[in-house]
């Protein structure tokens, strides 16, 4: 970049090796964990990764806030099961292994007819809207039980096509293939959507998200931006609505339904908008807490409501710009200076973090079991959740870490504010190697 | 359809339209004063049917209808001041999540609380009964209640924002942040007053919401999508246009619960053959009050395509 001029490589070094790497992992994981629950959790994650990227080239690339996301992914989930029920009734010959392409093309289609009345707006306007369109298309999954089965749903065979290329065996039965079909989907969509982000539409989409007004003024229809990308989304949502169909062999109404888009707002979000990795980082965490986590406890929804609101209020880039910055700190040298707020933090936090998760937890017992069993087990304790002492300690933990985390939470912000202009300054005083 | 069914369909729709307006001015309101929308919106009505539900178990309902919207305006209110007003540097999107992200920590919140099914919020003696009959169809005193409640609040409203000081302070914010800023004004703290008091409209018509239809957590994504779609038909920021929108709403929904004619009925009256092996039977044979729950989103829809600012709204988007 000395001589002036731009040079760009595409396919370079670094992306073979993170994109190698990425593929390794993929086929190394199912290896490693071989318990069912953990293969569950794996394709799932697949399918959440593609969902994910998908809603953040809307809401991270070209700044679409969307509340009805869902609605393409479940209408996409639902022509891959019908189309998997028509192939096992004989009625057309379809390998099960590119259903899911069936169920992005009616995402697709679905992106086209909802995308043009939905992205002649931006911003709060397109959120509502779009809440709408979720709404609406949710009322209509109870009111055509013939295609969308009614409350039980729609159920399948991923099975029905036979063995794939006339391998003996490898008929998507056992989870293992079914991950492997979902692991070989997700990393050609990692693909694919990354290097949507490098083409003139990825770049002017992020421009429609900057600077609307200014994207105008150089020539392009924006409202026409915005559906195109909204188009090409909902491709990638129908895709992971197909590769959930063939998962889970049943597509029900809650696919389509805000919980649903929600969710994935959740997960994008939560890892963070402003990298093209976010997302993914998202949805492994999202996966944890909603299949993980909601093994061991009912309230699950609450700790990621409460994660989310957190990570909203003190890092709105997410985990994965906490990562970024992280590493910044450590490259330039500074990490030692953190060892000890962070030490802090971690461990006033986890004070309070158990004090609130005991009181949540023993509230939620009285509240469920009204007059059954009075005694819980927390933490490997058995507690008694209507005795004195039990709410006497956390009562304590609540109060005392409050107080410490606040405590510690200022010293912390101090130090890393004070680091962060250190390499600020440092930045403007050394440009050229910033 | 007879005259009595449409006279008490009428009335319930305009009944069930003027409980909408409780909920929709309070987010006109904030949304046009700080240009948040209040996702948790619905979230704060529902907590007005709990708390309404729990304090009445306590003191009884009328003091209930009192302090239960007090305390909801309470904590919107701290919810501005210690939640809002620290995300509002980064701008709207991340306010807009914060308060998606509050919707479903108060969902979850009750549900610890008071458990999922629904609570059992009886009307108080004094509102059981029926005000009037309607040839052989009686309105109950719990609809006339919810009209009366709705129309003093919103002469309140009027009042406050139209006759006394702080009203024209919100008014002025309303357009013009800045400039009342620097007239000597605490701004910041007038958002705060505004957010706790549309909290506290949405308390108001939860306490009453609560009482006459169910108390349950599944209240506020019910209410929320449609007061949604209230302040969207009506123009966003436009409180007469939220006005017309809650009543244009409540009405259609109940109307359209009490008609029971379907395309395929119609198309049998001219004289078409319709059967269940007609081509897209499905959509022929549904009934209006089949479609009913659709038809808010339909006409949003619709108003979008054919009149994207709203019925009364003044600007776009």
């Amino acid at each position: 970049m000395n001589d002036g001029s731009l040079s760009y490589r595409p396919i370079n070094l670094g992306r073979w090796i993170i994109w190698g790497g990425t593929l390794v992992l993929f086929i190394v994981l199912p290896l490693i964990f071989k318990q069912g629950f953990a293969r569950t959790l794996l394709a799932q994650m697949g399918i959440l990764i593609i969902f994910a990227l998908s809603y953040n080239m809307l809401l991270g690339q070209t700044g679409m806030l969307s509340f009805g996301h869902a609605v393409y992914s479940g209408l996409g989930a639902y022509f891959a099961i019908h189309t998997l029920n028509l192939i096992g009734a004989h009625q057309v010959v379809f390998p099960v292994s590119l259903v899911p392409l069936v169920g992005a093309v009616f995402g697709m289609v679905f992106g086209v007819v909802f995308g043009y009345p939905t992205t002649q707006k931006s911003g709060t306007p397109f959120a509502m809207i779009t809440l709408g369109i979720g709404e609406l298309v949710f009322a209509c999954s109870l009111m055509f039980p013939g295609f969308f089965g009614g409350e039980g749903g729609i159920s399948g065979n991923r099975t029905v096509g036979g063995n794939f290329l006339g391998i003996k065996g490898l008929n998507f039965g056992p989870d293992v293939q079914v991950y492997y079909l979902i692991a070989f989907w997700c990393f050609v969509s990692m693909i694919a959507m990354y290097a949507w982000t490098q083409t003139p539409l990825g770049r002017i989409a992020n421009a429609v998200r900057d600077n609307p007004e200014r994207v105008e003024f150089i020539g392009y229809n924006t409202q026409r931006v915005r559906w195109l990308v909204l188009i090409l989304s909902s491709f990638f949502a129908g895709l992971a609505g197909g590769l959930s169909a063939i998962n889970f062999e049943i597509v029900t109404a809650e696919n389509v339904s805000a919980l649903r888009s929600g969710g994935v707002l959740l997960a994008a979000f939560i890892g963070g908008m402003l990298f093209f990795f976010g997302p993914i980082v998202g949805a492994v965490v999202f996966s944890f807490f909603a299949i993980a986590l909601s093994d061991i406890t009912k309230a699950w929804q609450l700790y990621l409501g409460a994660f989310f609101v957190l990570l909203v209020m003190y890092a709105p880039g997410g985990l994965s710009s906490l990562i970024l910055m992280n590493l910044r700190v450590m490259s330039f040298g500074k990490m030692k200076r953190l060892r000890d707020p962070y030490l802090g933090v971690a461990l006033a936090g986890l004070t309070l973090l158990v004090g609130v998760v005991l009181l949540i937890e023993l509230t939620y017992h009285l509240t469920l079991e009204a007059g059954g069993a009075s005694t819980i087990t927390m933490f490997g304790f058995p507690l008694d959740a209507h005795g004195r002492e039990t709410w006497t300690f956390v009562i304590a933990m609540l109060a005392g870490g409050g107080l410490a985390f606040e405590y510690m939470r200022r010293r912390f912000k101090q130090e890393w504010d004070a680091i962060h202009v250190e390499i600020e300054d440092w930045a403007r005083e050394n440009p050229e190697q910033a | 359809m007879t005259p009595e069914l449409a006279l008490i369909s009428a009335l319930n729709g305009i009944s069930y339209g003027l409980l909408l307006f409780m909920l929709a001015s309070g987010l006109t309101l904030i949304f046009s004063m700080m240009g948040v929308l209040n996702f948790a919106h619905a979230s704060f009505y529902m907590l007005g049917a709990y708390f309404g539900y729990q304090i009445a178990k306590w003191i009884g309902f009328w003091p209930a209808l009192v302090v239960a919207p007090l305390l909801a305006g309470a904590l919107g209110a701290l919810v501005e001041r210690f939640g809002l007003r620290r995300v509002h540097k980064w701008g709207h999107v991340p306010e807009l999540l914060f308060t998606f992200g509050l919707s479903f920590i108060i969902v979850e919140l009750v549900q610890v609380i008071w458990g999922r099914p629904p609570v059992p919020n009886d009307l108080p003696p004094e509102l059981q009964g029926h005000l009037f009959t309607i040839y052989t169809t009686t309105f109950p005193i719990s609809r006339g209640f919810i009209m009366l409640v709705a129309v003093l609040m919103m002469v309140a409203l009027w009042l406050v924002l139209t006759r006394t000081r702080i009203g024209l302070v919100i008014q002025a914010a309303l357009t013009h942040p800045d400039q009342v800023e620097a007239l000597g004004h605490n701004v910041r703290r007038v958002f705060m007053l505004v957010f706790g008091g549309g909290c506290a409209l949405a308390g108001l018509a939860g306490v009453i919401g609560g009482v006459v239809f169910v108390t349950e957590p599944s209240m506020a994504a019910v209410a929320g999508a449609i007061i949604f779609v209230v302040i969207v038909v009506g123009g966003m920021g436009s409180l007469a246009g939220a006005f017309v929108a809650s009543i244009l709403i409540g009405v259609i929904q109940t109307f359209g619960l009490a008609l029971d004619y379907s395309l395929a009925g119609i198309l049998r009256g001219i004289g078409v053959e319709v059967t269940p092996s007609t081509f897209g039977y499905a959509v022929w044979k549904l009934t209006i009050a089949q479609v009913a729950p659709v038809l808010p989103f339909l006409l949003l829809v619709l108003i979008l395509i054919v009149r994207p600012r709203g019925l009364m709204g003044t600007r776009e988007g």
